[in-house]
């Protein structure tokens, strides 16, 4: 048996709405330490893969495999613990709570010490310790104990990615990331995500090609739900399938 | 004993029907605006008062009383709507269940203030009286009433949706509001419309319902339960879904009450139980 | 707002700053003795809202802190109630171990019956709720060989607590043995509030899509809470019969699940006292109001509740801690 080179890796995935093929045999694999951009026209099924892959849709057929470990079968919550995570195009936080509880509250999870009701939260320090650092990582600490939903939206953003880093992912599948991000600041979050440690796989959607050409080191390519391409940037650029297909779309780069 | 089986699957059916008109209007308002109006049973109670005060006060014939308790109802319905519940389309189920709620003890306390606590009994037409003998069954006029009423009631409904633009613009909305809005249809106006026409369907089953089952100021909760159980059974939006769980529901009703009297309501209450258990969306429900 | 907390300590304490006993929760504990001085005559009054409170509190635990919505939770008072009298009818009398079995058997079923109310969202677990309430209720009407049915329970006797303090007429032993418990209750909500499993119903409150996403159980954590709320009204409704000596059938009544969730938006979700408070008004208000015109104390409360919800939707604890923070800057 061989180990496995691939952190993550699909076979087959289908799925399909009625007439709608969202998913087409779609195969990838992601390398460890990958840093690798999902692109496509609007409705290329682009966040569909990532919910397939994240077990929030279940698939007609086809394999997931974390590791060379079939997740297919596990449950959400069962593939954050196995290391897969995910941030959410739309934002998907905790408006009441405030970064350094929501933090705190996904690194109790992944400690599984979040069930113990009779301990008060501050004695969790490892737990508080541990957010805070993530805090600082994104450069967050200054609003760490104000209400999620005063935080700008950039921040806000780096708080989705937050909490996804709380549960100390081997996959890290970034939806979107820059959306509705000024541009001046989506260059910060980016510098962000390139500074992760080696260790995490990191799979990001994408449409500003900007960013994808300057921090993708492979770029898969999606269209009507299957894999039209996948190869290394420079390749990607010139190739005349790609350029037909994003005819008429508005990109930069 | 087929003899009475069949007599209470009638009566039970005919229950059903009377609930399925008080019910249907808060299955469309709830699937098209996903506003919990627990004030429905409250609008039932305004008809049939009106209704009351129609036939009593004015003396006027009961064929018009029901039209003037669906017209009454919609009013009312139209100004609340406009004035209050609008006001909470975005505050999150709780506090459109309290807000009804408090509506509705105001609307009980009103009544009791108005016409007291005791059961109020309507005139009804010499014709809409006794019974005919139909194969061999004795079978009620007024519950044949009830059934004409509410398959009448069914059939509009039905052809109103499928048929008419306003129907279109009322499925797409409860299809995708937002997309709905994008085509330039005015969601608002339906919403106000829906809503009283469903009130005014309320307030009809309200009027009809004091033959079968009386009126007084306690009918604003207590038909509230029932109606809840035919919603929440039947799928939100769903008129066949409403109609299924309404006739389920009546024989239920009557044949649990005829047949195991000391377990009451029990067995009602388990199976809606088990089947929302089984199906969270209703029979029927889309959302 | 200035908050030196940007610094690795400063959150720590932050975090412990939250758990810490407020000067109003210090006022409302201190006040609580006044009725004993001002009031006695009020005394029965007092341990009928302490009840109240530790019912509204059960419920606020499931829906402020975890969102839950229910219309029936008086299925589990009504049990509590039962559970305590027909104790007593079997010549155990003893009301502390009495109070606490009551509360373990209830809890037991709230286990049972959570495992339906996890699995189901929106219109569906209120209506389940609604419905199991109801059930309930049928159930006891119908087995009177057991509950006594419409009649009550006959023949509860309850010996005096801890030997010594008999029920007295004026209400002193049962102003002090509902208060002791509300006490109680409320330190083990507070704990539970601001553990690390309180963030975490607070997380599935505020965001359930969310809580899958970070590795969380959530239907678990929603099964403790709603077992831990359903022992707890367990016990306020033992505390009942306990203290009346006698069980009737509206305790499991749909009136009575209204009521508190009235009592709560009232007071406020989600702030552990708001149902206290939100009893204390409702119970004060019914019993001035229902003096004076019996069948209108409706009108009021609907009215009172609809302006809250229009107006105060947090709640009067919410509004008043609204105000706080605008005087505060």
């Amino acid at each position: 048996m061989s180990t496995e080179t691939f952190a993550l890796r699909t076979e087959n995935l289908r799925k399909r709405f009625g007439s709608l093929e969202v998913a087409r045999d779609v195969s990838i694999a992601l390398p460890r330490g990958a840093r690798h951009a999902l692109i496509g026209p609007n409705g290329a099924g682009k966040t569909s893969l990532v919910n397939l892959i994240t077990g929030q849709l279940p698939p007609d057929s086809g394999r997931v495999l974390l590791d060379g470990q079939d997740i297919t079968r596990l449950n959400r919550a069962a593939r954050v613990k196995a290391g897969l995570a995910r941030t959410f195009q739309i934002n998907q936080l905790f408006p009441a709570l405030t970064p350094i509880e929501a933090i705190t509250l996904a690194v109790t999870e992944r400690r599984g010490t979040a069930g113990q009701f009779w301990k008060s939260l501050a004695a969790h320090a490892e737990a508080i310790d541990e957010a805070w650092d993530i805090l600082a990582q994104l450069r967050l600490t200054e609003v760490a104990t104000r209400p999620t939903r005063v935080l700008a939206y950039g921040q806000q953003r780096l708080l989705e990615i937050g909490l996804a880093l709380a549960t100390r992912p081997k996959v890290l599948l970034l939806d979107e990331p820059a959306a509705g991000v000024p541009k001046g600041e989506s260059a910060e979050l980016f510098s962000v995500i390139a500074a992760l440690p080696d260790d995490i796989s990191v799979l990001f959607i994408e449409h500003d090609m900007s960013l994808v050409f300057k921090f993708a080191a492979r770029i898969v390519v999606l269209v009507a739900g299957g894999v039209l391409l996948e190869a290394e940037p420079d390749v990607i650029r010139t190739d005349q399938r790609v350029r037909d297909v994003y005819l008429g779309q508005a990109h930069h780069g | 004993m087929t003899g009475n089986l069949l007599i209470v699957l009638f009566d039970g059916f005919a229950f059903g029907m009377l609930l399925f008109v008080l019910s249907v209007g808060l299955s469309v308002t709830l699937g098209l605006m996903n506003f919990v109006n627990l004030a429905h049973g409250a609008f039932g109670m305004l008809g049939g008062y009106l209704a009351l005060v129609v036939t009593r006060e004015a003396g006027l014939s009961f064929f018009l009383a029901l039209p003037a308790a669906f017209l009454g109802a919609a009013a009312v319905g139209i100004a609340c709507e406009r004035t209050l519940f609008r006001r909470l389309y975005r505050s999150g189920e709780l506090n459109q269940v309290l807000f009804t709620v408090g509506l509705v003890f105001v609307a009980t306390a009103i009544a009791t203030f108005a016409f007291g606590t005791g059961q109020q009994p309507i005139q009804i037409p010499d014709v809409l009286r006794g019974s005919v003998e139909i194969g061999g069954l004795r079978l009620g006029i007024y519950r044949i009433f009830l059934i004409l009423v509410a398959l009448a009631v069914t059939a509009a409904l039905v052809f109103g949706l499928e048929f008419t633009r306003f129907g279109a613009k009322v499925r797409a909305a409860v299809d995708n509001q937002r997309v709905a809005q994008g085509l330039g249809i005015d969601v608002d106006t339906i919403f106000a419309i829906t809503f009283a026409l469903g009130c005014g369907l309320a307030g009809l089953g309200g009027a009809l319902a004091i033959e079968i089952v009386g009126l007084d100021p306690t009918f604003a909760f207590h038909y509230l339960i029932y109606v809840l159980i035919v919603v929440a059974v039947g799928g939100l939006g769903s008129i066949g879904g409403s109609f299924l769980a309404a006739a389920l529901l009546g024989i239920g009703d009557v044949a649990g009450k005829y047949f195991v009297p000391e377990l009451g309501s029990f067995l009602i209450y388990l199976l809606m139980v088990g089947v929302l258990f089984w199906r969270p969306l209703g029979l029927f429900g889309k959302r | 707002m200035a908050d030196p907390t940007t610094d690795r300590s400063g959150v720590h304490a932050w975090i412990r700053r939250q758990g810490r006993w407020s000067a109003f929760e210090i006022a409302f504990w201190i006040a609580v003795f006044v009725p004993f001085f001002f009031f006695p005559t009020y005394l029965t009054l007092a341990s009928q809202i302490a009840i109240a409170a530790l019912f509204a509190l059960s419920v606020d635990l499931i829906l402020g802190y975890a969102g839950i919505i229910t219309l029936g939770h008086a299925m589990f008072f009504g049990l509590g109630a039962y559970a305590a009298g027909l104790l007593t009818k079997t010549g155990w009398g003893e009301p502390l171990s009495g109070l606490l079995l009551s509360g373990l058997f209830v809890a037991l079923v709230g286990f049972v019956v959570s495992f339906v109310i996890v699995r189901v969202q929106h219109l569906a677990q209120l209506m389940i709720t609604l419905g199991l309430g109801l059930l309930t209720l049928e159930l006891a009407n119908a087995m009177s060989w057991l509950t006594g049915g419409t009649d009550g329970l006959q023949g509860v006797s309850v010996w005096p607590i801890f030997g010594t303090f008999d029920y007295d007429l004026w209400g002193y032993t049962a102003y002090s043995y509902t208060l002791a418990v509300l006490f109680v209750a409320v330190l083990v909500a507070r704990r539970i509030v601001h553990s690390s499993f309180g963030l975490s119903l607070r997380g599935i409150r505020e965001n359930l899509n969310r809580m899958p996403a970070i590795g969380a159980p959530y239907q678990r954590r929603l099964q403790v809470i709603y077992t831990i709320s359903a022992g707890m009204a367990g016990v306020a409704g033992a505390l009942l019969t306990q203290t009346t000596s006698q069980v009737a059938l509206d305790v499991l009544s749909f009136q009575r699940s209204a009521d508190v969730v009235v009592m709560l938006i009232l007071g406020g979700t989600g702030r552990l006292y708001g149902g206290i408070i939100g009893a204390i008004i409702f119970m004060v208000a019914r019993d001035q109001l229902a003096g004076i015109n019996p069948q209108y104390w409706y009108f009021w409360i609907g009215i009172l509740l609809m302006i809250v919800v229009l107006v105060m939707p947090k709640g009067i604890l919410g509004f008043l801690a609204q105000l706080w923070e605008r005087v505060r800057r």
